[in-house]
């Protein structure tokens, strides 16, 4: 049988009326043409399309079309608020303040930014992943250009409270960017209320094609940028390369179908995580990471303690999900978020991310919670750690060679 | 990750049916668990742990492993290496068992260099399993 898909956190399938709508941006019939070529049809209509979909962008969070620019990805618009806004604001202060849940878009840019001379804090989490606007209050210093949160953790699902944060910043004098590619399209944003300066989207999180993603920079109050690629002067200067038609409009769509079905998928998705949930909660030695209660529920992220995630991965085999084991990573470290969290290194080995989407079914969702029970309690019946448990032994007063 | 299917194999046939696969434990009580040793080895922290149990016989004046059984908590190859251990000690003496070198487990379940610490503990395992029975066996003699 083909897998079923529940690892829609990583990246998503591309919504068939955002195909039909990129097909036509490819060949000769289509609209092929370079939207910098101002002499001839073939550029106009590009460039049309392309400003159709800034619109559209824009109309999901609500703000000017002419604040968003596109780059490769949200990676991409990371790096370009993060490093063009440092460069930029550099004589005014060096010092950055972020939180050590972030992606590694930020975490990486920060360390480069740290290489070249300027400082970075790096705030804790409470032990559901949550960073308050007090900590960002008290981080802040005479010194810092910029505080770096993102809005939706991508392993845990914890929603970081911009709005309030925003209002701190705003007051400093500091720059607000939030990293919002997990959140754009799932859970409602509006730029013209919020007090957020700059914003990384990416589209492949929400049913658009990867490599496309876009940055907002807040015209009112102004935010300058040093750019980061030039060439051609695309993007009124700011980030430079012929623009992707297929992929923009790719973008405008899927960020279009998002508004329209906005609502209906966060009640479809919160009714599915209530069933997985439902389904498992009995289960003994169980915990959830994350904010079961506050967190957005298409991130659902559970340690199954006494099994290790890569061989329940590997015995689910049915169904694709991703894990925070060591083993799944490339580091051979377990999730340094869920360490951030304070989870001991074994709850961090056994974790396992399920994230559901638009296309996500209730057959899914009871299938595995079928498969997740009998794989757990198989694996159990084979691991030393389920039997010590079971026999009264606290693992954590053993000295382990 | 993509796996060998000898391990994948290895796994699937251990998670089916454990006690075909010598998973399992002999206790404090049971009866012969003087002729048991256990070697423990790993940590939870670092997301494998892995505990052997060899049943020695004296057979025409050599002590020979009669039967094995395991417990593995860790990643799909750790859970695999343990099993391929197992397949090659029963039967050997003790001496032939200490012979038994991680490479022999690599080579069968074709692991990958990421993948050898797995086989690497499944070697210690079975080292700390001969030591903890040849302690137990001299403080036996001892006794008597």
């Amino acid at each position: 049988m083909e897998p079923i898909y529940l690892d829609y956190a990583s990246t998503t399938p591309v919504d068939s009326r955002v195909i039909d709508k990129m097909k036509d941006c490819l060949s000769f019939d289509g609209n092929f043409g370079n939207a910098g070529s101002r002499s001839h049809s073939f550029g106009w209509k590009a460039e049309e399309l392309i400003e159709e979909s800034r619109l559209n962008v824009a109309d999901l969070v609500n703000c000017d079309p002419r604040e968003i620019i596109f780059t490769s990805g949200a990676t991409e618009s990371d790096n370009l608020a993060l490093k063009g806004a440092a460069y930029f604001y550099q004589d005014k202060g060096k010092h950055i303040v972020t939180c050590k849940i972030e992606h590694k878009a930020v975490l990486d840019t920060c360390r480069q930014l740290e290489k070249e001379g300027f400082e970075v804090t790096y705030l804790e989490t409470d032990e559901f992943g949550a960073v308050t606007p007090k900590q960002v209050k008290e981080a802040i210093r005479e010194d810092t250009a910029i505080v770096s949160l993102m809005h939706l953790n991508n392993e845990i699902g914890v929603i970081t409270d911009i709005a309030k944060i925003g209002e701190i910043t705003r007051e400093k004098g500091v720059l607000f960017h939030v990293d919002a590619a997990q959140s754009a399209g799932k859970i409602p944003i509006d730029l013209n209320e919020l007090k957020v300066d700059l914003m990384s989207f990416s589209a492949h999180k929400i049913y658009g094609p990867k490599g496309i993603g876009a940055l907002y920079i807040q015209r009112k109050p102004r935010v300058r940028l040093q750019a980061l690629f030039h060439g051609g002067g695309q993007e009124r200067g700011i980030r430079a390369g012929t623009l992707p038609t297929h992929q923009i409009v790719g973008m405008g769509e899927c960020f279009k179908v998002a508004k329209q079905d906005m609502v209906s998928d966060y009640k479809k998705i919160n009714s599915l995580k209530n069933r997985l949930y439902d389904g498992l909660k009995d289960m003994e030695e169980i915990y959830v990471n994350g904010d079961l209660e506050e967190g957005y529920p298409g991130i659902f992220n559970l340690s199954f303690n006494y099994v290790e995630g890569e061989s329940l991965i590997m015995a689910l085999k049915h169904i694709a999900v991703s894990s925070g084991s060591a083993c799944t990573s490339a580091s051979l470290e377990p999730s340094y978020v869920l360490r951030a969290l304070g989870r001991p290194d074994e709850l961090a080995h056994s974790s396992i991310r399920f994230s559901f989407g638009r296309f996500t079914t209730e057959k899914d969702i009871d299938f595995t919670i079928d498969l997740v029970k009998t794989s757990v309690h198989q694996l159990r019946e084979i691991s030393p750690l389920w039997e010590m448990y079971q026999d009264g032994v606290d693992i954590s007063k053993i000295e382990w060679a | 990750m993509a796996y060998s299917n000898k391990v994948v194999e290895k796994f699937e046939k251990t998670l089916k049916d454990p006690e075909a696969a010598s998973v399992g434990r002999w206790k404090p009580g049971d009866e012969d668990f003087d002729k048991v040793g256990t070697g423990i080895v790993g940590a939870p922290a670092c997301g494998d742990v892995m505990k052997l149990q060899i049943k020695c016989e004296d057979q025409d004046g050599v002590k020979r492993i009669v039967d094995a059984k395991f417990k593995t908590y860790g990643c799909g190859s750790a859970i695999a290496s343990s099993g391929q251990l197992i397949d090659m000690l029963k039967g050997k003496t003790l001496d032939e068992a200490k012979e038994i070198c991680n490479k022999e487990i690599v080579d069968i379940l074709e692991l990958p260099p990421i993948k050898i610490h797995c086989s690497v503990l499944a070697e210690e395992a079975i080292k700390k399993a001969i030591i903890d029975f040849e302690d137990n066996d001299s403080h036996r003699k001892h006794n008597q």
